[in-house]
């Protein structure tokens, strides 16, 4: 995985003679030290101005950690090591600097969503609900997500795993290259042009009101590149010798793509689609233009309006009491769990087929 | 300039498998000495201990000492740079840095080490690439890409760039095994005429190579697949291929294994 | 389907005229039906570009303002005036923002996972930085909104004291910090996970060989980086980053969330207010009137031409990249 250059640093000797290979060297433990001072002075300085938010003592302290480490290193060392230390905690910092923010992500949706995520709150929908009562749950939402996330997998996978195997099996000259580059391209989209671009034809065009269909064919243009991409990759980890073996008896072609090459890229392609699946069951953009939201129970994906869960999130963040707020959050730790497992199980599958198609 | 090498009770590690064990041997100034023996028999991981590149690779760890003339690379307080930067290093694959001209690789390891003025730069430049007899092929495009040039043009950029710096010691990876044989031919030419001013020490897997070119020859092998690599013998060049004292050195030699 | 319909490949060889007449007829209809999805892709985009176009026309041809240079959002009115000239100013100045902060972060940790940090925490974090892709943008939006804009005040306050004489730092209105710069950081936190990867795949494809090279040359840990990983990856960076510009370019609900939309056009990025394409139809599309809607389309095509552009940009840097690299092996 890691190319690590694992040199150990020299340790600091005194006893030794000066040499032409020895320098002096900062001991081990100055990195931690030094971060450890910076962290106190930054909190110092923090404490001292008054300054309120700990994000600011924090920078504080990660620029002081740089400061004192090439001060210390050019003195003690020589230039060329001060450099070389200075990029490590550049590097280090900015790992610090990424994960912070992240985990505070995780640690408000957790701790803020625990707070009304009851069994009541997966069960019951917002019928009779107002924005400032408590109470009030996501099974409306929910069930739609579900609704719409299956409708979007069933137009967008069998179009991409085809898309996939005419590039890998049968593409060649202008047109394939034509299909990779704008399927490239496509992955690019803004979830709210696909949005848009429904709107456009569907619902002004041919005249359909919102419904679950409508946001389901919104996503599923925004999941056919990524099921594309990850299938491509996947059939062309299948073995040539595979298929020749399989022409060489005689087998048409058509056959040995159904019956040789996707089953053993399957897990492959599995994994790929979850993973397109996670991608599309928290976009809000398209599902908000189409979907168009609801507090009921709607259990028909295509008449009238539906919810979704990241529409949930969305509109009862809009209505800015303490009980929406809340219940805004406990959705986003649904959401969250439920992407989240997606994910998990998407690479567990890969993990366990990863020997069999590795081979 | 040269220095001699003085190993003595060295092992290497790759995690918890040991490559190599309790090796000691010296190595003359100005003389090559030449590495041979069979796949897997570690001389390639000695090689690396010499200049604390194995320690790069993962799990790598060395044990013993290796002294240059006076100094153990491995005492404490030596710094790994600066043994790299004395002791240099020729590859199996000729790599030289895909991104830059010809001229800026030579220059490479002189930039690291210090301002040069640039007249100063283009005379050390010009005089390595003499050194390494590439001078006369590339003096017309010193700024086209090295990765331009033929494979064992590559190799002769490389050890350009190796002794540009003017290093004590200079280790030769199977320098050849990647060339055609006039390449091979044309460093082989080379190594003769920078023992002059360096201690060389080649791994190869030729045996007729290491004949021609080394002063001295050092058989490696191992006891079974699996078990660590041992130094069997190492001895004047002329010895070894003509009366080596170890009965399994011969049957190397002669190609009974191998 | 013919009589012969072998149930296991190796045990039948179609030596029946049916056999083989199915196996040409299957491959057709097969071969017909993955070449015609490949095709439906590409007449998806045409068709997007098409018909986005076409409402825009609808909407271009009553727009009392000019639809480049007005400050101004009254698609539904009558006459209808309105302008992207905000829009674009606040997507370009917000995404600017967020590819300055994410890039150099971006290569840092991808540095960290490829060359420095220790291998048994190496793979883990990578895994954590995918998952973080994951994670659904209006859950970054309503943390930006009620966790980060609160926590960003100080911030604000302080740049606006000793950075207030630059200008863009001047913070002239009062209000929380509901500003371009704060989208600008929330969306540097969201295309981080992407640009990471990237650049990440690209840092351990270098070539064992050519660090090697450097180290052997007495190289410190960073000058290896500097010599041998950083010429290498550049290209892979640089289209890594522009694919996390495309997502900061169309972000819609982060942003909604987070700014506190205005009309206006201001230098002072501290300052509440601004306006980004996306956070503009999520915002206007609820109150829109039919026309509205064909205005906000129009505004959501000059989106999608902008997100083609980056896009393709950032493709052919790698497969310029490619070629590059299959030369040098």
């Amino acid at each position: 995985m890691s190319h690590a250059l694992q040199d150990q640093r020299p340790q600091a000797s005194r006893s030794a003679a000066p040499t032409s290979l020895t320098r002096g060297g900062l001991p081990r433990w100055a990195p931690a030290g030094i971060a450890v001072l910076s962290i106190a002075l930054g909190s110092g300085i923090g404490l001292a101005f008054g300054l309120q938010s700990e994000i600011q003592w924090g920078l504080i302290a990660a620029l002081l950690f740089l400061a004192i480490t090439y001060t210390a290193s050019a003195v003690i060392e020589n230039r060329r090591q001060a450099k070389d230390r200075i990029a490590t905690s550049v590097v280090w910092v900015s790992f610090v600097l990424a994960v912070i923010p992240l985990l505070s992500l995780i640690w408000t949706t957790v701790s803020r969503g625990v707070e009304v995520l009851t069994g009541d709150f997966l069960t019951h929908s917002m019928n009779g609900v107002t924005s400032f009562d408590e109470g009030g749950g996501v099974y409306h939402a929910l069930l739609g997500t579900i609704e719409q996330i299956a409708l979007a997998t069933l137009i967008a996978a069998p179009i991409g795993l085809l898309t996939a195997v005419y590039l890998v099996e049968y593409g060649k000259g202008s047109l394939a290259k034509a299909v990779t580059f704008f399927v490239d391209v496509m992955t690019g989209i803004p979830s709210i042009v696909a949005g848009l671009f429904i709107l456009t034809t569907w619902n002004l065009m041919l005249g359909f009101g919102p419904s679950g269909f409508a946001g389901a064919m919104a996503l599923s243009i925004l999941m056919m590149p990524v099921v594309v991409r990850s299938t491509e990759e996947m059939l062309k980890l299948v073995p040539n010798e595979l298929r020749e073996a399989a022409l060489a008896l005689g087998v048409p072609k058509w056959r040995v793509i159904l019956k040789v090459v996707l089953p053993t890229a399957i897990g492959g392609i599995s994994t790929g689609l979850m993973l397109a699946v996670a991608r599309i069951a928290g976009e809000t953009a398209p599902i908000m233009l189409l979907v168009f939201g609801s507090q009921l129970i709607n259990g028909n994906p295509f008449e009238g309006a539906q919810s979704s869960l990241p529409l949930y999130i969305w509109e009862q963040y809009k209505v800015g009491s303490d009980a929406s707020y809340d219940r805004a959050w406990a959705a986003a730790l649904v959401l969250i769990a439920f992407v989240m497992i997606l994910n998990l199980v998407a690479r567990g599958i890969a993990r366990w087929k990863a020997p069999k198609t590795g081979r | 300039m040269a220095k001699r090498i003085d190993v003595s009770g060295l092992s290497a590690f790759y995690g918890t498998h040991k490559a190599i064990d309790d090796i000691s041997m010296t190595v003359e100034p100005r003389s090559v000495t030449a590495f041979i023996g069979p796949s897997g028999c570690g001389k390639s991981t000695f090689l690396r201990t010499l200049n604390r590149m194995h320690e790069v690779t993962p799990g790598g760890r060395v044990e013993g000492k290796v002294m240059l003339d006076d100094e153990n690379l491995y005492g404490a307080g030596v710094d790994p740079v600066a043994v790299r930067r004395t002791v240099g290093m020729v590859f199996q694959r000729p790599n030289p840095f895909p991104t830059m001209s010809i001229f800026d690789n030579v220059a490479a390891g002189l930039r690291l080490n210090g301002n040069f003025k640039k007249s100063e730069l283009g005379d050390i430049v010009e005089r390595s690439l003499q050194g390494a007899n590439l001078w006369n092929e590339v003096k017309d495009r010193l700024n086209k890409p090295g990765s331009g040039l033929s494979g064992g043009q590559q190799q002769r950029l490389c050890i350009a760039r190796a002794i540009a710096v003017e290093p004590q010691v200079l280790l030769m990876d199977e320098p050849c095994s990647a060339l055609d044989p006039i390449s091979t031919l044309a460093i082989e030419d080379l190594i003769g005429e920078l023992k002059e001013r360096f201690t060389i020490v080649i791994v190869t897997h030729n045996m007729q190579q290491a004949a021609r070119v080394s002063d001295r020859t050092a058989f490696f092998n191992l006891a079974a697949v699996g078990q660590p690599g041992k130094l069997i013998e190492i001895d004047d060049t002329d010895r070894i291929f003509s009366n080596p004292s170890v009965q399994a050195t011969e049957d190397y030699i002669s190609g009974r294994f191998g | 389907m013919a009589s012969t319909t072998p149930t296991q490949i190796d045990t039948a060889p179609p030596v029946a005229k049916s056999g083989r007449s199915t196996g040409r007829a299957g491959d057709k209809i097969f071969a017909g039906l993955s070449k015609g999805s490949g095709i439906l892709l590409l007449v998806i985009m045409a068709s997007i570009a098409a018909f986005l176009t076409y409402r825009a026309t609808i909407a271009l041809s009553e727009n009392e303002g000019n639809f480049l240079t007005t400050f101004d959002w009254n698609a539904s009115a009558n006459p209808p005036v309105f302008g992207i000239a905000v829009l674009l100013f606040g997507t370009v100045v917000s995404s600017v923002i967020a590819m300055a902060i994410a890039v150099p972060i971006a290569v840092g940790i991808a540095l960290f996972i490829s060359h420095y940090a220790p291998r048994r925490l190496a793979a883990p974090i990578a895994y954590v930085v995918d998952l973080l892709a994951a994670v659904p943008s209006i859950i970054y939006g309503i943390w930006g909104a009620l966790f980060l804009v609160p926590q960003l005040n100080g911030l604000n306050l302080w740049l606006d004291e000793y950075l207030g004489w630059t200008y863009v730092f001047d913070k002239t209105q009062v209000g929380v910090a509901r500003s371009l710069f704060t989208v600008g950081i929330l969306l540097a936190i969201m295309i981080l996970p992407i640009v990471t990867s990237v650049s990440r795949e690209v840092f351990l494809q270098v070539p064992r060989m050519n660090e090697e090279a450097a180290l052997a040359l007495g190289a410190t840990r960073w000058e290896v980086i500097r010599m041998s990983v950083l010429p290498f990856g550049r290209s892979g960076v640089i289209s890594a980053s522009m694919l996390g510009l495309g997502r900061a370019l169309g972000e819609t609900m982060a942003v909604a969330t987070v700014l506190s939309p205005s009309f206006l056009i201001s230098g002072h990025i501290l300052n509440p207010g601004g306006g980004t394409f996306a956070q503009n139809i999520a915002a206007k599309f609820d109150e829109a009137n039919e026309f509205g809607r064909d205005a906000l389309i129009a505004s959501g095509l000059v989106l999608f031409l902008l997100t083609l552009l980056v896009n393709g940009a950032a493709r052919l840097i790698i497969a310029r990249r490619k070629d590059f690299s299959g030369a040098n092996a």
